[in-house]
């Protein structure tokens, strides 16, 4: 437990240059300073670690980073994504607080690899304590020689600056993270073309996840091999997984891939006394919700939870004991949706509203059972139908809410109330 | 309309983006010019940031209003910023928002009396672990009571006095 993002959590300032170098800390920056690292010889490693972007969608970082222009003229940028907001999710916070210096080496190290000389770490507007942090960190960094121009005469040149959100869930889509760091609107763009070709002000850009860039150095420092040995087939390493909801020590875990559901659930103080686990959302709002004998079937990795028909995500795993009304929950994301949707595509933008009156019509007793069929009826016709997946984010709760919990949405339409709570909240 | 300071403070974001890409400081210049307008915008400030940044003032809108950070009515000196997402909303998160309004007199989405609080429910803060929490300006306050929320609201009245 803790080898990476978390290794220097319990030490005294775990966020400080000196605690970091203590730790081995730029050690892989150094390397390349000194013209000891090839970019080929990084993309080789991170491939063989099998390391997969930590902010939900898996894609391999070794394979991202290849996709960029390298060689090509002109300026290349380097993004990190810190718009952390999917609900359940609080990893990202806690490396921008204790190991903002992995962040700054892994994107450091990735401008080096994709020929970029500028990166940007985009952290959400209401992360004042963690800017902050970061902050330091980064002004920690250039004191010591670490970023800038011609590094230590190295003829490698990195400037990191942060950029500061201002609450809106869907700047954590990459393409509208880059609107809005633009100074837009953030509302996505359609790919292709893909941000390696025209990204930020047009130009190629990277953007990777914190918690994938607080990942890099210490895979190369000790190998991509021994990264990936740490988590199971196709899920190399190890990983944070924000474990909240109804357990009674709700926390950050970082555990290796693979480790099972019950295990977790045991570090997290388990649920509270009498209680029994009613269902399990794994990877965050956005991913299918899961009744609790599936959930306990899952290890934590890609392909076991998508086996029991959800998502590993962010690895944002939201515990609901047998007091859950599910109808209630629902509609309290169903809301969040319909909140955060930008606005853009029609299906997302009108579907989301559908979705979330339907739901609040049920909640207030005037639910007819015809509205389960319309609400899979609206999620259909979301569901792959928008230019980002904050649609599907949208459609995949109800349909997985509805499907497995359905005889609580009867009821609660036959009762005009809920079969578990006497006075569910109005949303 | 904008102070030397605050446009002291815009330079420094601008500062950070390549030349002729100053409207990416858009977001902070806002933000800026709402904290010393005490916490909300208007349209004679939009327009103010607009022809700071050299952007059309329709952009600069269509920021004030697409973000939720930005204000458009008049807050309380302190905003309270309620998470009321999933598990926030698993661990109590209504029944304090409604202990809250009763303590404060305030409905959320409105402002006190005396100007010295409003209170806002917002999705998810991104500290799921520390639920049920709230924000105040720059400040978390996590793994909140009804007993936490008095000793808080009462340390705000204090501070004011």
């Amino acid at each position: 437990m803790n080898e990476v993002c978390f290794k220097n959590i319990d030490k005294e300032n775990p966020s400080s240059l000196a605690t970091y170098e203590g730790s081995g800390g730029y050690s892989v920056w150094r390397k390349i300073l000194h013209g000891e690292l090839s970019p080929e010889a990084i993309l080789g490693e991170l491939k063989t670690s099998g390391l997969r972007g930590r902010g939900g969608a898996g894609f391999p970082t070794g394979l991202k980073w290849s996709f960029m222009p390298r060689n090509q003229d002109g300026q290349k940028y380097v993004v990190c994504n810190s718009d952390e907001g999917e609900p359940g999710t609080c990893k990202d916070r806690d490396i921008l607080r204790f190991n903002p210096h992995s962040v700054i080496e892994g994107m450091a190290i990735a401008g080096y690899v994709m020929g970029a000389t500028v990166g940007y770490n985009y952290i959400r507007g209401e992360f004042m304590e963690p800017y902050y942090r970061f902050e330091e960190a980064l002004k920690e960094a250039y004191d010591a020689g670490l970023l800038g121009h011609d590094i230590g005469d190295s003829e490698v040149n990195f400037d990191l600056h942060t950029h500061l959100g201002a609450g809106a869930y869907i700047c954590g889509e990459e393409t509208a993270l880059l609107e809005s760091l633009e100074g837009k609107k953030g509302q996505p763009r359609f790919k292709p073309p893909f941000p390696a070709n025209v990204g930020l002000y047009g130009m190629p850009t990277t953007i990777n996840n914190t918690e994938s860039f607080a990942s890099v150095p210490d895979i190369l420092a000790r190998g991509g091999q021994w990264f990936a040995d740490l988590g199971v087939p196709n899920s190399g390493g190890c990983k944070l997984f924000s474990v909240t909801g109804h357990v009674t020590k709700p926390a950050n875990f970082e555990i290796p891939m693979g480790t099972p559901f019950s295990e977790l659930l045991e570090m997290a103080g388990g649920l509270r006394e009498g209680r029994t686990l009613k269902a399990v959302i794994p990877g965050g709002s956005s991913t299918p919700v899961l009744p609790a004998d599936d959930a306990m079937k899952m290890t934590m990795d890609y392909d076991s939870i998508e086996q029991v028909g959800s998502m590993l995500g962010a690895g944002s795993v939201i515990v609901m004991d047998d007091t859950t009304c599910m109808v209630a929950a629902l509609t309290r994301l169903a809301h969040f949706y319909y909140d955060e949707s930008c606005g853009q595509c029609t299906p997302c933008r009108e579907g989301t509203g559908w979705m979330y009156r339907v739901l609040k019509r049920i909640m207030d007793g005037q639910g007819k059972m015809e509205d389960l069929d319309l609400l899979m009826s609206v999620q259909d016709k979301i569901m792959g139908n928008t230019i980002c997946a904050l649609g599907d984010a949208a459609a995949m709760p109800v349909e997985s809410f509805i499907r497995h919990f359905r005889h609580e949405f009867e009821y609660y339409i036959k009762h005009g109330k809920s079969m578990v709570l006497a006075h569910p909240k109005q949303i | 309309m904008i102070s030397e300071q605050a446009k002291q403070q815009i330079d420094t974001w601008v500062a950070k983006y390549p030349a002729g890409c100053q409207s990416s400081a858009v977001m902070e210049a806002l933000k800026i010019v709402q904290a010393e307008n005490d916490g909300s915008l208007t349209s004679e400030l939009i327009q103010a940031v607009a022809d700071y940044l050299e952007m059309p003032v329709i952009s600069v809108h269509e920021v004030a209003t697409f973000y939720e950070n930005y204000n458009h009515k008049p807050v309380g000196k302190y905003v309270i910023r309620f998470c009321h997402n999933i598990s926030c909303m698993l661990n109590g998160a209504d029944d304090l928002i409604s202990y809250l309004e009763t303590k404060t007199g305030v409905k959320t989405g409105e402002v006190s009396e005396d100007g010295l609080v409003s209170v806002k429910k917002v999705e998810c803060l991104g500290a799921c672990v520390g639920a049920p929490m709230f924000q105040i300006g720059d400040q978390y306050y996590e793994n909140l009571t009804q007993q936490k929320i008095d000793e808080i609201l009462d340390g705000l009245r204090s501070e004011v006095k």
